[in-house]
């Protein structure tokens, strides 16, 4: 995508580079431009740069040479705690103020560019439901919080001022896989809502690809290897280091990432219950198969029939109409999809409606010629 | 002064009338006791806060900063002010250069502790959210590093309570002049007196410093309820 399709960039680095005293390379030459609104996330092995670039971006740490544009300005000009209030930060730990309850750590922005008390209390009020956490948390201190409740008040600590740029430090990180999963679903919705320009670090191959809407993907001693889409760098990994990075199971995780709406289902065999089984027959030879999709009169889906069993008894609506356990809606992943064909005695995936109508049926031809 | 007594005696611990009839100069130097550790101690934290921050911000100047104080609390507190006498007589400015001295190496020590011990992740995420380094420090690092402070306040306040009574050899030892008055007089009642009492203030100081404490680190209270 062209960098004006996607609006302007609000964060840019020009050939950036961070030696530390003793001579190692963190970050080599970097260029990288991140776009408004957009996620980006930096991932790779540790010891890749990918934290050293994110904390250059709010400048804790300083670059040794290049230069970084932040909101057009660049940021060796500002000074750090002005350029740092107006971007957020979530880190892996949270580092929640403990001394502070939930509601004066999450004002604390607000307090920093002094805001009066009364718009303080109210965007708290706001912030909180925001992240989904109840009022009562607000006289809490931060370890009378669980993990991923610690992790919610980091993010609305972050979002505060509503700053437009935010910077994550494996933010998911120290919290148990399913709580993770929950966070990052929340964290994505709440993205959709507020629309921030996010630098978002991970070692995490899977969680770039979920969260991201680019990645950047660096190799040890700070080389960015390639920075694309999740769905270009699966289909077009520019290195061997890219491809091993993405791991074997490349094409399924692609998947993942590709709607059942982007394949056109097919029309399939179908009948009703009150079709003679002679027409199953013929609609099964006709698509190849030794089975048939059934519907009622309002194409809501039944399940499906041997087409042979049809015949036998002499009306589709006769034979044993078996359920198609798993369907997939157009919103679902091609992944869901194949998931529902290796379940499947069919072997194909049936696509249905919110109304549970039969749209179609998706093939596992369909689906390799998409992701070869 | 007390107008010393006919010697008693020796099985007599306390003879209450003598008591009854000091009340006033024991009221004194128990007022004297308070206002010396008082003035000890806050001289000694006005001068180890920069000390401290100094080893904080500078690690390389720790070891120097406590192997000098440390000198000097191992300097035997007679031999201490003595050595004052010459420059600052027996003023009390003897005694409380002497005690502030004392109270040096362990609120230094702990200042230092207390602020290293402040988590990594808060205080990069105070740097982070944008406070400037002294914000920071004072709103973010100190109140943090408080519990740690307040133990070395603790141990340097009772220390020094202890320490005043010596003093009383060069004229300014609030109830340490009990002692003195009863070895010269051979009679116990102003020893057991002093004991008791220097005793009680320790305990209640100390008890005064933990309720302080806990007025300051609410946070802290409610990890227990």
């Amino acid at each position: 995508m062209s960098p004006e399709e996607r609006g302007r960039q609000l964060i840019s680095f020009e050939s950036v580079t961070k030696r530390f005293p003793g001579g190692t390379t963190a970050v080599d030459d970097v260029d990288l431009e991140v776009p408004e609104g957009d996620l980006t996330v930096l991932v790779g092995p540790s010891g890749c740069g990918k934290t050293t670039s994110l904390r250059m971006i709010n400048r804790m740490i300083e670059a040794t040479s290049g230069r970084i544009v932040v909101d057009g300005r660049d940021i060796s000009q500002v000074d750090p705690p002005q350029l740092r209030r107006r971007i957020g930060y979530v880190i892996q730990q949270v580092g929640l103020f403990p001394h502070r309850s939930i509601g004066e750590n999450i004002a604390t922005v607000p307090h920093l560019v002094g805001w009066d008390s009364q718009r303080i209390r109210d965007r708290v009020g706001e912030l909180l439901e925001l992240v989904g956490l109840p009022a009562e948390v607000r006289d809490r201190y931060p370890h009378q919080l669980s993990g991923g409740q610690r992790q919610r008040v980091g993010v609305a600590r972050a979002l505060a001022v509503d700053p437009p740029i935010m910077l994550m430090d494996e933010p998911f990180g120290a919290v148990d896989p399913i709580v993770r999963s929950r966070l990052q679903d929340e964290f994505l919705r709440l993205q959709q809502e507020v629309r921030k320009t996010i630098v978002f670090v991970t070692h995490d191959i899977d969680e770039a690809i979920k969260m991201g809407d680019r990645i950047a993907i660096f190799r040890q001693g700070g080389h960015l290897e390639q920075y694309a889409p999740p769905d270009e760098l699966l289909a077009e990994p520019a290195s061997d280091f890219v491809a091993d990075f993405l791991g074997a199971e490349r094409g399924l995780k692609r998947l993942a990432l590709i709607p059942v709406s982007a394949v056109k289902a097919e029309s399939g065999p179908v009948v009703t219950p009150d079709d003679p089984g002679q027409r199953a027959v013929a609609a099964a030879e006709a698509y190849g198969s030794d089975w048939v999709v059934v519907v009622d009169a309002d194409r809501r889906l039944l399940g499906w029939v041997h087409a042979g069993e049809a015949a036998e008894r002499g009306r589709v609506g006769d034979a044993e109409v078996r359920p198609f356990q798993l369907q997939v809606l157009a919103a679902d992943s091609l992944r869901a999809a194949l998931n529902a064909m290796v379940q499947s005695r069919t072997g194909v995936a049936v696509r249905v409606s919110d109304g549970d109508r039969y749209e179609g049926i998706v093939t596992m031809e369909l689906l390799s010629k998409e992701i070869s | 002064m007390t107008d010393g007594p006919a010697p008693v005696l020796a099985a007599e611990l306390i003879r209450w009338s003598w008591v009854g009839d000091h009340l006033d100069d024991i009221r004194g130097y128990l007022f004297q006791h308070v206002e010396l550790t008082g003035l000890a101690l806050l001289f000694g934290i006005v001068l180890a806060f920069p000390l401290a921050l100094a080893a904080v911000r500078w690690p390389r100047l720790y070891g120097p900063i406590l192997a000098f104080t440390g000198v000097l609390f191992t300097i035997p507190s007679l031999a201490l002010f003595i050595l004052l006498i010459p420059f600052t007589g027996l003023s009390i400015r003897t005694a409380l250069i002497g005690l502030t001295i004392y109270t040096l190496l362990i609120l230094v020590r702990n200042m230092v502790e207390g602020l290293r011990g402040v988590d990594r992740d808060v205080r990069e995420a105070a740097q982070a959210m944008g406070f400037s380094a002294t914000r920071q420090l004072f709103q973010v690092e100190l109140p943090l590093a408080l519990p740690v402070i307040m133990a070395g306040v603790r141990i340097a306040t009772v220390t020094t309570i202890g320490l005043v009574t010596i003093t009383a050899l060069i004229g300014w030892g609030g109830l340490g002049r009990l002692f003195i008055d009863g070895f010269t007089l051979d009679f116990t009642t102003p020893i057991v007196v002093g004991i008791v009492l220097s005793a009680a203030l320790a305990f209640a100081a100390d008890l005064l410093l933990v309720a302080v404490q806990r007025q300051l680190t609410p946070w802290a209270r409610s990890r227990r309820g």
